[in-house]
This record gives structure tokens, C-alpha cells and sequence, in this order.
């Protein structure tokens, strides 16, 4: 076992166990510090497969962004002065099954199988050639997705506006 | 123990993929919804950037990871307005309870 190994383990447990602690804290504000623990794995994972760039993406747009509208999310739809920052659960045990039983099925699948890999010759760093293929093979992908993030920011504004504000 | 492959990564990403499913069948309230949807994401991103590792298929996984990520702030952003309306309507966020499409 070399250390790109341990390392691996490393991350997957950070990732799986914060994940775990989500899917089960009572606090929601606890659940939400563990997603962040899970986002830090998950970039780990991205770093591990050389994909640095995303990795940097995922620390500033997941953590830097939608883990503080998350936890904005949590502070404006209760009320702080009360301890009940909790959440409750339906349907526990039939769900517990199911997805066990899917996971499980899944997970099978994917260690099973025999997947035709290919190591492809990943550049020390993506950065630039990221940079190359978002202007020039994926432009329109591009424009439309800053098209679409205009459209949420005014959408997300008109949405939370309170009545009578013109 | 066998090096790690793409088969090591898959298996974390599914596990990810569960557990996103069952937060968001089992949680009441719905940012914690919204966060089973993120971990789902996540384990799809971990999918495109493994098998644009391991598949030399170039850097068009990474490409679409890159986008996933943009389209899930997007995504947050608008639902947190959803909720914070629904919290301004209902007085909670317990999407159990919400019944009511017209108030």
C-alpha cells in the first residue's frame, strides 16, 4: 500500500462518515458544518484524480457559497432564540431498506465490474487547458450558463422579496 | 490489497449517491432536503472527473464536473428563496406539512 492509497482512504473516509453525520444529525446546524467536511473530502477525491482546478472550484463554490446560503438558509427559517434547531424524519424504517438494499446493489455493481480504463495522460495542471476548451469547444455551454446564472440571480431576488416592496 | 482504480472511487460515489437519496426521502425540513441534493451532485461530479481520469476521454468530464458545480449554485440560490418563502407563508419549513399550493 503506497501513500496515493492511504491517502484515498483518507479522503473516502472523511467523505463518507461527515456524510453519514448529515444524513443523521438532529441539529441542522451541525449537519450543515459536516457537509462541509464532506464538500473538503470530496475536493480531496478531485485533487487525487488531477483534476486540480475543480478541486479549487469545489473549496470556493461549495463551501465559500452554498454552505453559507445553506446556513443562511437554517438561521432565517427559525428562530434563534429558541433551542429547537432540530429536524424530524418520515418513513425511516421502509426507507432504511430500500436504499440499503439499493446501495448495496450499487455498490456491487460498480466494484464488480470490470471497467475498460485507459490512463490518459493527465496534465500537471488542467488550469490552461480548461481555460482553452471552456472558449472554444464548450463557448456556447458557457454563454448559456452565465445566461442562466443572470436569470437565478434575478429569479432567487424577485422570489424572496417581500410583498408590497416595489 | 489491490491499488486503487476507478472501481475504488465508484464505490464512494454510490455510497455518496445513497445517502443523498435517503436525506432527502426521510428529512422533514427542507434545507436538509436541499442538502441530500447537494451530496447527489457531488457523488455525480466524483463519477465525470473519475472517468475523465481513467477513460482518456480528454477533459470533457472535468468540463461538465465544472458545469454541475455552476448549475447546483444556481440551483441553491433559487431554492433558498423557495424556502425562505415558504417560511414567510407557513411559518415553518417542514415540507411534510405544506400542502397547499395557493395560500
Amino acid at each position: 500500500m503506497n501513500l496515493y492509497d492511504l491517502i484515498f482512504y483518507l479522503f473516502a473516509a472523511i467523505t463518507i462518515v461527515s456524510a453519514v453525520i448529515v444524513v443523521n444529525a438532529k441539529n441542522i446546524v451541525y449537519a450543515a458544518f459536516s457537509l462541509m467536511f464532506t464538500f473538503f473530502g470530496v475536493a480531496g477525491l478531485y485533487v487525487l484524480l488531477g483534476a486540480d482546478f475543480i478541486a479549487i472550484v469545489q473549496v470556493m463554490v461549495y463551501i465559500g457559497g452554498i454552505l453559507v446560503l445553506l446556513l443562511f438558509g437554517v438561521m432565517l427559517t427559525h428562530k434563534i432564540t429558541s433551542v429547537d434547531i432540530k429536524t424530524g424524519t418520515v418513513q425511516l424504517i421502509p426507507a432504511l431498506i430500500i436504499i440499503g438494499i439499493f446501495a448495496a446493489v450499487l455498490v456491487g455493481l460498480m466494484y464488480s465490474t470490470h471497467w475498460a480504463t485507459k490512463p490518459a495522460e493527465i496534465p500537471v495542471t488542467t488550469t490552461k487547458s480548461l481555460g482553452n476548451l471552456l472558449v472554444t469547444e464548450y463557448v456556447l455551454i458557457f454563454e448559456l450558463l452565465g445566461i442562466l446564472l443572470l436569470v437565478a440571480m434575478i429569479g432567487a431576488a424577485t422570489i424572496a422579496r417581500r410583498d408590497g416592496e416595489k | 490489497m489491490e491499488s486503487i482504480g476507478l472501481n475504488h472511487f465508484l464505490v464512494v460515489s454510490a455510497i455518496l449517491f445513497s445517502l443523498g437519496i435517503y436525506a432527502v426521502v426521510t428529512r422533514k425540513n427542507a434545507i436538509m432536503v436541499l442538502m441530500g441534493i447537494e451530496l447527489i451532485l457531488n457523488s455525480a461530479n466524483i463519477n465525470f472527473v473519475a472517468f475523465s481520469r481513467y477513460g482518456n476521454s480528454g477533459l470533457g468530464g472535468q468540463i461538465t464536473a465544472l458545469f454541475v458545480i455552476i448549475l447546483a449554485a444556481a440551483e441553491a440560490a433559487i431554492a433558498l428563496a423557495i424556502v425562505l418563502n415558504l417560511y414567510k407563508t407557513f411559518a415553518h419549513v417542514n415540507i411534510d406539512e405544506i400542502d397547499k399550493l395557493n395560500s
